[in-house]
């Protein structure tokens, strides 16, 4: 029997697009349970308030109504607040600040969309008749919104505990090399930016099933969840106090995540507890208002950066000062996105010696932030990416040269950064090179004619980025705060008649694991992808992961399934070597047979299987029967995607209106199992960046109402907005997993930003436009452009 | 949205009474009403759908008009041979609206009623010198649109139809709000045998016409004159998407350009 074709490197089509396409797709929406009660949570309408008197029998009274809790009947049976997973210490070793987040609001109310109490009714209809007519006085008081403000002598405290609003102010690198190299700088280049704050917008909105069952005591929630373990533990363990061992997380399928379904929300705690409260089960859908004002929200930095460069170019130092945004509370990791996640990249792809970022984390009364597509890197990219280019302009230089004379080379590797990090492997000007050539960047002069002759200015942008994937070593995580190991976990099971069930931590919410987990486990065990079914998302049939984020699924999800895949063939080779009667020693494995090696005996994977499974003359003392196995997998290093970004813009100068007219992306993510399904990673990371590039942006009233509080007025990418992509591929394995995976899922939202923004501000150039906010509104531009004509205006009188 | 009773006539008399009071509303498209129900911002006793009554449907030629049924949507604008054929600037201007699912579900005569100071129809209404023929009376396009959301009708007075008279030339440009999909700005500029007109909407409270514009284009139909008219910002609607000067600036800009598209 001839093994199945190789897969891995080729273009599978998404084994699991056949049921999302014709609607077969089972979404926590989908699901409903008989005699199921339906919750309605009342928002706080204020960005701040205290709580006063909330008159149950108002809601009570509303036909449908069976019940109704608040934050005070929750801390009546003892539940606690939601937990953040990620401790950060600050400068002088002062710990971040953790008040506390109950899962409904006691006592005061701290961002619009606040979760003041829960109405449970027969209808959906019936628990918003409830939740609108439940009477609550609140008494509003001022709200700090704005990172400048939050900080303030005086501002509105959002916690009486968190003096000045500080949660923590943190520090990495050497302030005093960092200085040096200023002091003997040629030239410093110097940047203010803010990195607009960014709504997830999932396709699915969150939802949560909350069950109990008396017979047993048991719960199960089923939830719009990246990470089912990560909710079960957290729920459990501080939020409800429930033993694991009694506790179903499902997250079946999932409509997008984008970051925004890690964290453990209220609503997944609370229909959960309420569900044996009331002895009914209980659902809960967001509506899409709900979702822009209570699903984390992204980014939200203020920052000032310094570049030192000596005068032929060559960076001596960086010097990175930013505010960050935590919201009203600590969302599960919001913590280490601005620090671990954020000034850990700001070496960038390039060799400068001395680098020091400061961090000062803010509360305020807006909606929590933490991760989003990205989490912390396209907020580094964007402050590193920005300012080399604007080097490049001040010093007259080619930006991409300017780049290329300080890239980490190639014989550098392993290479250890001045912030914490330790690159593996990466070769920064072979992707340099080829995206020149892909975007034709020789012959852009002739483009920018072209353009200039329809009265459009054309201009390009670079952005070489680097990030760091596949969260985390367990121990550098632990080190650094993480109050979970980071590992993944897998179990490879061969049943009977040869065909595989494979269980994994990761999850999929739209990165079409089902297929490329089935392409590695097809290709290693020599069996037909269509015998290979991965199973996720559920805790009561996958070992405890740690779900997906972070662009971690295949480096360290895919590498536990290696692992366990490694188990299963020195398995296979002890069932081979009894059945062929030969030494283990003596076993080969190759394409799913074992044989003998220099002879013609042999068995296939499938034989050994059912032998496994049927174990007449096993010698039990020395063999078990079976044919499973599972494994842990913790990495050794995080892994280092990087690639170059190029953007030609063309800008109407009337209208301010932009349009991306190339894009060109090269990456290297190391080896790629499935080109097809990078590629979609990509073209969607893109799409993301050039919405937060061009068009999306959450706006906050000074007064804390959410403006941009549904599509009438947050702008999100649509396929008009989105150019042609040119793609290419550079590839760097990675040295320490044992499929050479780096990740992919993230890289495009953080690359593209600053291409496109540096295109923008070259083609202002000639206006005399020197920078541009994001979003790049036409408003913004048309401003710009106006601004700089006063400029040239007032300089001229 | 809350409970509501729901009509749905066949005839115009017989939606005419239904509409016994203000709690009473009709509905056409449903593009803002359906919204506003689901958010719960309006409570109305009854709905009366007009989607049955044929004699509010059809595009059709009369003389020197082109004459749209008030229940046509904006898909069937966008499609018409008889408007792409006499009036290609409105069947541009229909086929800018929204998405496909506003554009096959919206219709003209909803637009108008409702005066969204963003909605790209009264650009037409104004640009083109339309007549709004209601159940009760005609009402000349300039003396329709009265200020935000507010029009010449009578409470619960239906549109029926819409007739363009058929311009020399005519050409609409728009700036589309990134998110919503409305006019930031629009612009229809016609060559009429009355003069030139310039018709803008999502500028301010209202459609109106810029007599500025008008009057430079009167003594030269050129995109340069159109430009050289610096408009006021006073007075013009400013929001996150676009400043007051932005959408003054644009005015010229735009109009200029339909110019320019009209053969100017």
């Amino acid at each position: 029997m001839n093994a199945p074709a190789k897969t891995v490197g080729t273009s599978v089509k998404r084994t699991e697009d056949a049921r999302f396409l014709t609607g077969r797709g089972r979404y926590t929406d989908d699901i409903n349970r008989p005699n199921q009660l339906h919750a309605a949570f009342v928002r706080s309408p204020h960005a701040h308030a205290a709580l006063g008197e909330i008159d149950k029998p108002s809601a009570m009274d509303v036909p449908g109504v069976v019940a109704v809790f608040t934050g005070a009947d929750m801390a009546a049976d003892g539940v606690g607040g939601l937990p953040c997973g990620w401790q950060v210490i600050g400068k002088s070793g002062v710990p971040m600040k953790e008040p506390a987040h109950p899962p409904l609001a006691v006592g005061r109310v701290r961002h619009v969309g606040d979760t003041v109490a829960v109405v449970l009714a027969d209808s959906r209809h019936a628990a918003r008749d409830g939740a609108e007519a439940l009477m609550i006085d609140y008494d509003p008081q001022p709200a700090v919104v704005h990172l400048a403000d939050a900080g303030a002598a005086g501002a509105p405290q959002v916690h009486d505990e968190v003096d000045g609003n500080v949660c923590y102010d943190w520090e990495i690198g050497d302030q005093a090399a960092t200085d040096e190299a200023f002091g003997k700088a040629a030239h410093v280049t110097r940047l203010e930016l803010v990195n607009n704050r960014l709504i997830p917008n999932a396709i699915e909105p969150r939802a949560a099933v909350g069950e109990y069952d008396p017979a047993d005591g048991s719960y199960t929630l089923t939830t719009t969840s990246q990470n089912p373990h990560v909710i079960r533990l957290l729920m459990c363990a501080f939020v409800l106090n429930l033993p694991e061992h009694k506790v179903r997380v499902v997250a079946p399928d999932v409509g997008g995540g984008f970051g925004s379904k890690i964290f453990h929300y209220a609503e997944e705690a609370v229909v959960t507890w309420a569900a044996a409260k009331v002895g009914r089960p209980i659902k809960w859908t967001a509506e899409r208002s709900e979702s822009f004002m209570t699903d984390c929200h992204g980014r939200d930095h203020v920052t000032t950066a310094e570049l030192a460069l000596d005068a032929d170019g060559t960076f001596l130092g960086l010097r990175v000062k930013t505010l960050a945004n935590m919201g009203a509370y600590l969302s599960t990791f919001a913590s280490s996105v601005p620090t671990y996640l954020y000034a850990t990249l700001l070496a960038g792809q390039y060799r400068t010696p001395a680098i020091h970022a400061e961090v000062k984390a803010l509360f305020t009364h807006t909606t929590p932030v933490d991760a989003y597509r990205g989490a912390g890197r396209p907020e580094a990219t964007y402050v590193l990416e920005k300012l080399v280019e604007k080097a490049a302009r001040e010093l007259k230089m080619d930006p991409a040269e300017l780049r290329r004379k300080n890239f980490i080379q190639p014989d550098q590797f392993p290479y250890q950064t001045p912030v914490a990090l330790a690159y593996d492997t990466g070769h920064y000007e072979a992707s340099l090179d080829r995206a020149l050539e892909l975007s034709e960047y020789s012959s852009f002069a002739e483009r920018r004619a072209a353009s200039e002759a329809k009265g459009k200015l054309r201009g390009v942008g670079f952005s070489c980025y680097i990030e760091a994937c596949g969260i985390a070593p367990s121990a550098v995580a632990g080190a650094l705060g993480a109050r979970a190991g980071l590992y993944e976990a897998a179990e490879v099971r061969f049943n009977p008649t040869g065909s595989v069930t494979v269980f994994t931590g990761s999850h999929s919410h739209g990165q079409g694991h089902e297929t490329t987990f089935a392409q590695i486990v097809a290709d290693r065990l020599g069996v037909p992808m269509a015998n290979v079914e991965i199973v996720h998302g559920d805790t009561n049939r996958i070992p405890f992961g740690m779900g997906t984020y972070g662009s971690r699924s295949l480096a360290v999800g895919g590498s536990a399934i290696a692992r366990a895949i490694d188990k299963i063939i020195d398995k296979g080779k002890k069932i081979a070597a009894h059945m062929l009667e030969a030494g283990e020693g003596d076993i080969e494995y190759k394409d799913g047979v074992f044989s003998v090696a220099g002879t013609d005996k042999s068995l296939t994977m499938g034989e050994i299987a059912f032998q496994a499974y049927v174990p007449h003359n096993f010698p039990h003392d020395k063999l078990e029967p079976g044919l499973d196995e599972s494994a842990f997998y913790d990495p050794g290093n995080f892994t280092y995607p990087a690639g170059t970004y190029i953007c030609e813009v063309e800008v109407d100068p009337e209208t301010g209106h932009v349009h991306v007219d190339r894009f060109t992306a090269v990456d290297d993510f190391g080896t790629i199992i499935n080109p097809m399904i990078v590629e979609g990673q990509v073209q969607g990371g893109i799409a993301q960046g050039l919405g937060q590039a061009l068009l999306e942006g959450a706006v906050y009233s000074d007064d804390g109402q959410l403006v941009t509080g549904s599509y009438m007025d947050y702008a999100m990418p649509r396929a008009q907005h989105i150019p042609d992509y040119r793609f290419d591929f550079t590839c760097t394995p990675c040295t320490h997993n044992p499929l050479g995976a780096k990740g992919c899922g993230e890289a495009g939202a953080i690359g593209s930003p600053p291409a496109i923004i540096n295109a923008i501000i070259d083609a202002l150039g000639p206006l005399g436009v020197d920078d541009i906010p994001m979003p790049a509104t036409p408003l913004a531009v048309w401003q710009a452009i106006q601004d700089a004509k006063g400029g040239t205006a007032r300089a001229a009188e | 949205m809350y409970a509501f009773e729901y009509h749905r006539p066949s005839s115009l008399d017989e939606a005419v009474a239904l509409l016994t009071s203000e709690d009473i509303k009709p509905l056409a498209g449903g593009q803002t009403l359906i919204p506003t129900l689901k958010q719960r911002l309006a409570m109305p006793e009854a709905l009366v759908d007009l989607g049955r009554i044929e004699a509010l449907k059809g595009i059709r030629k009369e003389g020197d008009a082109i004459v749209i049924g008030a229940g046509t949507t904006h898909a069937e604008v966008a499609a018409s041979e008889v408007v792409r054929g006499a009036i290609p600037a409105l069947a541009r201007l229909a086929g800018l609206i929204g998405d496909p699912q506003v554009r096959n579900r919206g219709t003209i005569g909803g637009s108008i009623a409702n005066a969204d100071p963003a909605a790209d129809y009264p650009a037409a209404v104004v640009g083109l010198g339309a007549t709004i023929h209601t159940n009760t009376r005609t009402i000349a396009g300039d003396d329709y649109f009265q200020d935000l959301f507010t029009t010449a009708l009578d409470e619960n007075e239906l549109i029926t139809a819409v007739s363009f008279p058929i311009p020399q030339a005519a050409a609409y440009e728009k700036v589309a709000n990134p998110a919503s999909g409305y006019a930031v700005v629009g612009v229809m500029v016609a060559k009429t045998a009355g003069g030139v007109r310039v018709g803008v909407t999502g500028a301010g409270p209202c459609a109106f016409r810029a007599t500025a514009i008008e009057d430079a284009l009167a003594r030269s139909f050129t995109p340069e004159a159109a430009k050289g008219v610096a408009m006021p910002a006073d007075g013009m609607n400013s929001d996150i998407h676009a400043s007051a000067a932005y959408r003054a600036a644009l005015i010229s800009v735009l109009a200029s350009r339909a110019v320019a598209a009209c053969g100017g």
